[in-house]
């Protein structure tokens, strides 16, 4: 009984929302990893793209609310998604043809190109603020819970309660759709095809006729709609605010990093390493450790491994380890 | 760009701007403001010897320059007695708990041969180590931490003049480097970003955290001065006498005096700074750091140890950016770990790089003064601006309002549009590498 107890207590508090957070963060790796493969530089205004689709998101929810449209128990965001979607592929391609395009004729050096990126993280923090200002928003409705702690505690007769969100169930059916409609689209349609070739060897897929623009044009659409898709996974889950999407700049690389830059597989396996690493290392123990050990032996302080705001040097920590140990990631990505 | 625009006049153009503010709002506030430009014309200085020296992309200068901070603390506050007889020898025996365990896991790498049996003891060792170092560090900062919460909290500083704390800060940053440098520098410039990015985060959120070291978000204030106060000048009647015969209100021109002061000081450590810069950009050492910086391939074929050469500048800009760091708290008189974000402090600093040159130090300085002024004015010009439009638009319309608002984000916006057009139409600068 105690065991179960303290399972059902670590699913509460570590599995559940590490697996939602691991889902988001995995979305957000996947489009950096993307964008590596095929540009070829790490891009640091993907944070502030995912901000910039959510806030999108959250205007076309506000508006949808207005009008009184719903969907029932789901959040109305989800109906807003593609419009968040469209407005930033719009606007990435944008920038991609304004401003990336002439580096990428200059044959510029990656470092360049991560600069450039730094100019375009400023412009899009700007914009965003100018959209939809620097306060913490929620933007969640419909139902709270799928399981609330109480009914799952009548319903088995535990002491401890699992509560599942229903945000968090939506984070992870979007995140696995997203992902299974990523994987089809790159090993079965002509366009996945050219640009997994795209990636492994530039020279050759452009001597095969592949067009090197299309293949940049539609992997920033994927990339913003990943973006989109996982900042608004994310601000449902928690809640949106400009600055904590530029914070996640730092575990989305080091998720990237550590499965291997430029390896879809990869980014999927780092999100969820990185976001098990973070909670289940910032979360205090005691309760669980009280379950198992025999009586009288539980421990006394709260077993927190570190306090909560040192989440950033756990995936930092593991990013260094892979980064010294196996430069490459662990799925191999295209990095020297 | 073909024709290009002599420095001095640049020079001369941002001593105008500097004029027109102290003319058009007050010379209070452009001294405020040139304070401020001061300093990050010291930290463009310490980034453009990373960057345009060597080609280190470094974008963890805001941990260096709260490590000067930290440096100001731990030097200038005075010590807190009770608090190191709670439980300082303990902290410091915890901490060297924490170290020795980081040296024995680098040791059993090192020194056992690669196999499980080293993955085992490995793990073990460093288990055991974090266990003993909680054991012994925790209730030592629950006891420190616990004495006179309100106004103290930690152990203090040594109490020694806080000019002092400059060079130290220099030194804790390069320490850092070091440490940084030797894991970090062997790995490709994007993950050199990545991994300097994480470490400023982490030495922010020990500075948050670790109340027993710097008192963590609930700041130190009051920190001691190298120039005299305002009211002390204020009482002073030969001061009064004088300010009066300069047409001056005596709390005006004792504010703008202790400016002065400070600009003074900044002014010659950013002097010295450059001059030995550019006798370091005009060695030899600086034409192998360039050689380094534009074939790494072909100077290590000549025999240059571009590692260690890029560990040396690594440490030497890093220690630039402790200095600026520790002068920037020793101006604001207060350490407040909660202010530091890396869009101000990293990334502002490597646009004023950018626009003002990278690998040439007059163009980082130029591009340090241009830019914090644009920095800080943006803002009132953007509400002028916004003003004049709104103007015209029907009062209390939605959309004014939202504007005015709205000029207040004005600042990253610019900076972005800025630092993206000097790129395309000017990529190395105002004051371009000779």
């Amino acid at each position: 009984m105690d065991a179960l107890n303290a399972l059902v207590a670590l699913s509460n508090f570590v599995i559940v929302p590490a697996i939602a957070y691991g889902a988001q963060l995995a979305l957000g790796a996947l489009g950096v990893t993307l964008i590596y493969g095929i540009l070829r530089f790490s891009n640091f205004a993907h944070g502030d793209t995912m901000a910039f689709g959510t806030a999108i998101t959250i205007l076309g929810t506000w508006g949808l609310q207005a009008a009184g449209i719903s969907l029932g128990p789901l959040p109305t965001a989800l109906l807003a998604l593609p419009l968040g979607i469209a407005v930033t592929a719009g606007l990435v391609l944008l920038i991609d043809r304004g401003i990336y395009r002439f580096y990428r004729r200059q044959k510029a050096k990656p470092v360049i190109l991560v600069i450039v990126s730094m100019g375009v993280m400023f412009v899009m923090n700007g914009l965003v603020r100018f959209i939809i200002g620097v306060d913490d928003i929620g933007f969640t409705d419909g139902e709270r819970f799928l399981i609330s702690a109480r009914e799952f505690r009548d319903m088995t007769g535990l002491r401890e309660g699992l509560a599942i969100r229903t945000t968090q169930v939506i984070t992870v059916v979007t995140a696995a759709l997203c992902v299974a409609a990523l994987f089809w689209f790159l090993n079965r349609t002509r366009t996945g095809k050219s640009m997994r070739a795209f990636s492994d060897n530039e020279d050759l897929a452009l001597l095969s006729g592949i067009s090197p623009e299309r293949v940049v044009a539609v992997a920033w659409v994927i990339a913003a709609a990943l973006a989109t898709t996982a900042g608004v996974l994310y601000g449902l889950d928690k809640s949106f605010k400009a600055f904590t999407y530029f914070q996640l700049l730092l575990p989305i690389f080091a998720a990237a990093i550590v499965g291997g830059l430029g390896s879809p597989l990869g980014a999927i396996a780092g999100g969820f390493l990185i976001a098990f690493a973070e909670v289940l290392v910032t979360y205090p123990l005691k309760k669980v450790l009280t379950y198992l050990a025999p009586e009288g032996w539980g421990p006394d302080g709260l077993v927190q491994l570190l306090s909560t705001d040192y989440k950033f040097a756990v995936s930092f920590g593991i990013l260094i380890v892979v980064l010294l140990f196996r430069p490459t990631g662990l799925f191999k990505g295209q990095s020297v | 760009m073909s024709a290009r625009v002599h420095p001095a006049l640049l020079f001369g153009i941002v001593a105008i701007l500097f004029a027109i503010t102290g003319f058009a709002q007050s010379w209070n506030v452009s001294l405020t403001i040139l304070n401020m430009a001061l300093i990050s014309a010291i930290m463009a200085l310490g980034v453009n010897l990373q960057w345009g020296y060597a080609g280190l992309f470094n974008i963890g200068i805001m941990g260096f320059v709260a490590l000067g901070g930290l440096a100001a603390v731990l030097m200038a506050m005075p010590p807190v007695e009770e608090a190191r007889a709670a439980g300082g020898a303990r902290l410091l025996l915890g901490l060297v708990c924490g170290a020795a365990t980081i040296v024995a896991a680098i040791l059993i790498w090192q020194k056992m041969t690669p196999g499980r049996k080293r993955a085992l003891v490995l793990v073990a060792v460093l288990i055991l180590g974090f266990a003993l170092f909680r054991y012994v560090l925790d209730p030592a900062k629950a006891a420190v931490e616990a004495v006179n919460p309100a106004s103290e909290g930690y152990l203090g500083g040594l109490g020694l003049p806080i000019i002092l704390s400059w060079p130290v800060g220099g030194l804790l940053a390069a320490g850092a480097a070091w440490l940084i440098g030797k894991t970090a520098l062997g790995l490709r410039s994007d993950y050199l970003a990545i991994a300097t990015l994480g470490i400023a985060e982490i030495i922010i959120a020990v500075l948050k955290n670790e109340d027993w070291l710097a008192r963590g978000v609930k700041n130190v204030i009051g920190m001691p001065r190298p120039v005299p106060y305002e009211v002390d000048l204020q009482a002073s009647s030969a001061f009064v006498e004088r300010a009066a015969m300069f047409g001056a209100d005596p709390a005006t021109a004792s504010s703008i005096t202790v400016k002065l002061a400070y600009a003074g000081l900044f002014t010659l450590v950013l002097l010295i700074l450059i001059w030995l810069a550019q006798k370091a950009l005009n060695s030899p050492w600086g034409r192998m750091m360039r050689a380094i910086r534009d074939n790494e391939v072909a100077a290590e074929a000549m025999g240059k140890d571009v590692t260690g050469r890029h560990l040396q500048i690594f440490i030497l800009g890093s220690a630039i950016c402790g200095i600026a760091g520790a002068m920037m708290t020793t101006l604001d008189g207060q350490l407040t770990p909660g202010s530091y974000q890396p869009l101000r402090f990293t990334f502002l600093i490597w646009v004023m790089v950018i626009v003002g040159g990278s690998g040439n130090n007059f163009g980082a300085v130029l591009g340090g003064f241009l830019i914090w002024w644009l920095w800080v004015m943006v803002e009132p010009i953007g509400h002028f601006l916004v003003g004049g439009f709104a103007s015209l638009l029907p009062t209390g319309s939605w959309l004014a309002g939202h504007l005015t608002e709205a000029a207040a984000h004005m600042r990253l916006l610019t900076m972005g549009i800025i630092l993206l057009l000097v790129l395309r139409f000017s990529p190395r600068g105002l004051i371009p590498e000779r």
